[in-house]
C-alpha cells in the first residue's frame, strides 16, 4: 500500500465516525484521538474498520503506533 | 408523545411506520421523532391494531399528545408512555383527543418507490378499513401509480388493503435497478426502504448489517452519505440551528437539576493496574470486533456496585425517593458537532459483559450518526459521564431529574501511586460521584465508590 492509499484508506473509514474530521488538520505529533476528539469507542472503531479493509488483524499491543496519522501511515504501508 | 428525557417538553414526528389497520405488537417501533437533540424510534407500549393516526408526520407536538389509537388485543391497563420501568414524573396521562381523519400520509413521490417485499403475515390480517377504498389505499395507489380498478381486494368483504395496492406497485415496479445476477433481495425494514426512497439510494445495491444480513435504515443512510466521486464534502454533524436548540434544552434542564437537587460531590482515585492487564489479555485472544475497553468495565462496575448501596438507583419524584431494581445505566455520549445525550444501557447489571460492550458500541455509534430508541431515552434509573474521554482527570457530572446521581470517570492515566511504602507507576483514574442529599449521605456516598473500586480490583468476577 502506498501513502496515498494509506491515508484514503484512514479518510474512508474515519468518515462514517467522524464525518467533519480531516486529517490534514491534525498535527505530526499529535494523536488521532485527541486531535479529532474520538473516544476510546470510535478509536476501536477506526482500528477495526482499518483491520476489515486491509484483512490484517491488528492486535491491541500496536494501538499505540497507530496512534498519530504518520504512525498509522506508516504501519498500513508495511502491512502490505 | 413519549417523554425521551427529562428536558423534551415537545417533538415532531418525522415518520410513520405503521398505518390504521396495521397489527403491531408491545415493543414494535412505529414512528420516529425528531426531538431537539436527535431522532428517536419510538416503540409502542401495548399490542393491538391501529385504529387511526392522529398527529400526522411533520407536526410538532408537546409531550403528553395522543399520536394514533391502538385497539387493544388485550384488556391489561396500558402503561405509560415511558413504559413501565420509566421516570415517574415523565409519566403523561394519555390526553384524550378526538379521533380525527386520517391525515394524507406525506411521502416524497420525486424519488422511486423501492419495490416492497411480499406482504408480511400482519397485513393479511388488516382489519377492515371501513370503505372499499380507504384514503390511504388511494393514497398509496397513487405514489405506487397503481390503478385502483384493476385490482381485486383481499380483505374482509373484498375491500382493497394497502397490501394489495403494494403487491400490484411491486409487480409494475421498473426492474431495471436490479442487477441481473442478485435475483434474491436481502430483506429490509420498512423506515429503510422508506428512507430509501427519500433519499435516492437503491436498495439493491446494499449489503444489509440488520440480523439476517436485513437492509436497515442506518446502511441507507451510510449509502447515502458516500460521497460520489470527487466529492468530498461530509455531512452527519449537527445543524447550527439543532445545536442551539440542543444547548438550550440542556440548559433548561441542568438549570432545573441545580436549583432543585442539594447535590454533594465525592471524588476517589483507583488503581486501575488489575484492570488494565486483564483487559490486555482478554483481547489477546480476542478478535478485533469483539475486544473490550476499559469504559465497559468502569460502567459494570458502576451498575454492579448499586446493589450494595441501592439509593444512588432511581428516581426522586414528588418528595419521595422510589428505588429501581434495574440498573438502566444512562451513558453520557457527546454528539459531534456539539451536545450531550445519555442514553441507556438497559439491565446494565445482569447482561455479560460481552454483551455490555457490544451494547455500549451499538449506542455510541447510533447516538452519534443514527437513531436512538425511544425506551433508551426515557428510562435511565443512573448515569455514568466519561465517554467524552476527555483528556481532564476529574469530571463531576450534574444530576439528570429525576435520578439522583451521576458517576464520572477522567481520563485512565499513569500516576505516581504509593504500594508498601514504594512509589509506582500506575494507570490510574478518578471516579466522582454527585448525588442528591435527599436521598443519600457522604457516607453512603463513600460506600458507593469504594464499592466500585472493590469490583474494578476484581475485574474477572465483572
Amino acid at each position: 500500500m502506498t501513502t496515498d492509499e494509506a491515508r484514503n484508506l484512514m479518510r474512508s473509514v474515519l468518515r462514517p465516525i467522524a464525518p467533519e474530521a480531516n486529517l490534514d488538520d491534525v498535527a505530526p505529533g499529535e494523536t488521532l484521538q485527541e486531535a479529532l476528539d474520538l473516544d476510546s469507542i470510535d478509536f476501536l472503531r477506526f482500528v477495526t474498520g482499518l483491520a476489515q479493509a486491509t484483512g490484517h488483524d491488528i492486535p491491541e499491543r500496536d494501538y499505540e503506533t497507530i496512534a498519530t496519522v504518520d504512525g498509522c501511515v506508516a504501519y498500513l504501508t508495511s502491512l502490505t | 408523545m413519549p417523554s425521551l428525557g427529562a428536558d423534551m417538553e415537545s417533538g415532531t414526528i418525522t415518520h410513520w411506520l405503521v398505518h390504521p389497520g396495521d397489527v403491531v405488537h408491545r415493543g414494535d417501533i412505529v414512528a420516529v421523532v425528531q426531538t431537539d437533540k436527535s431522532d428517536i424510534e419510538v416503540e409502542i407500549f401495548d399490542s393491538g391494531t391501529i385504529e387511526d393516526i392522529v398527529v400526522p408526520e411533520g407536526q410538532r407536538v408537546p409531550v403528553g399528545t395522543v399520536l394514533a389509537h391502538v385497539a387493544s388485543t388485550k384488556a391489561t391497563p396500558p402503561p405509560s408512555p415511558a413504559g413501565p420501568g420509566g421516570p415517574p414524573t415523565l409519566e403523561t396521562p394519555a390526553v384524550a383527543v378526538p379521533a380525527i381523519e386520517v391525515p394524507a400520509v406525506e411521502v416524497p413521490t420525486t424519488a422511486p418507490t423501492p419495490a416492497p417485499l411480499a406482504p408480511q403475515g400482519a397485513e393479511h390480517v388488516s382489519a377492515p378499513v371501513g370503505l372499499v377504498e380507504s384514503p390511504l389505499v388511494r393514497h398509496r395507489a397513487e405514489q405506487l401509480g397503481v390503478d385502483l380498478s384493476s385490482l381485486t381486494g383481499s380483505g374482509p368483504g373484498g375491500a382493497l388493503t394497502r397490501a394489495d395496492v403494494e403487491r400490484a406497485g411491486a409487480a409494475r415496479a421498473p426492474k431495471s435497478a436490479a442487477p441481473p445476477s442478485a435475483p434474491h433481495r436481502a430483506p429490509s425494514s420498512p423506515f429503510a426502504r422508506r428512507r430509501a426512497g427519500e433519499l435516492g439510494v437503491d436498495l439493491s445495491l446494499l449489503t444489509g448489517s440488520g440480523p439476517g444480513g436485513a437492509i436497515v435504515e442506518r446502511d441507507v443512510r451510510d449509502a447515502s452519505r458516500r460521497p460520489a466521486p470527487g466529492e468530498a464534502t461530509p455531512t452527519g454533524s449537527v445543524a447550527p440551528d439543532q445545536r442551539r436548540a440542543m444547548q438550550r434544552a440542556i440548559g433548561a434542564l441542568m438549570a432545573r437539576s441545580k436549583r432543585e437537587i442539594p447535590h454533594y460531590y465525592l471524588s476517589t482515585t483507583i488503581d486501575l493496574t488489575t484492570a488494565t492487564s486483564w483487559v490486555e489479555r482478554a483481547n489477546l485472544d480476542r478478535a478485533i470486533t469483539d475486544r473490550i475497553v476499559m469504559a465497559a468495565l468502569l460502567l459494570r462496575a458502576t451498575a454492579r456496585a448499586v446493589q450494595r448501596v441501592p439509593e444512588m438507583n432511581g428516581y426522586y419524584t414528588d418528595g419521595a425517593f422510589s428505588p429501581r431494581t434495574a440498573v438502566h445505566l444512562g451513558v453520557g455520549i457527546s454528539q459531534r458537532g456539539g451536545g450531550l445525550i445519555a442514553p441507556a444501557i438497559h439491565d446494565a447489571d445482569s447482561i455479560s459483559l460481552d454483551e455490555l460492550m457490544r451494547r455500549l458500541k451499538d449506542l455510541v455509534q447510533r447516538a452519534r450518526t443514527g437513531v436512538l430508541r425511544s425506551s433508551e431515552m426515557s428510562d435511565p434509573t443512573l448515569t455514568v459521564t466519561n465517554l467524552g474521554d476527555l483528556g481532564v482527570d476529574t469530571v463531576f457530572g450534574v444530576i439528570y431529574p429525576p435520578q439522583v446521581a451521576i458517576v464520572g470517570f477522567g481520563r485512565v492515566r499513569e500516576q505516581p501511586w504509593v504500594h508498601d511504602h514504594v512509589v509506582d507507576a500506575r494507570p490510574c483514574v478518578v471516579a466522582t460521584l454527585s448525588a442528591d442529599h435527599r436521598v443519600s449521605d457522604g457516607m453512603r456516598g463513600a460506600r458507593f465508590l469504594t464499592e466500585i473500586d472493590h469490583l474494578l480490583q476484581r475485574p474477572e468476577d465483572l
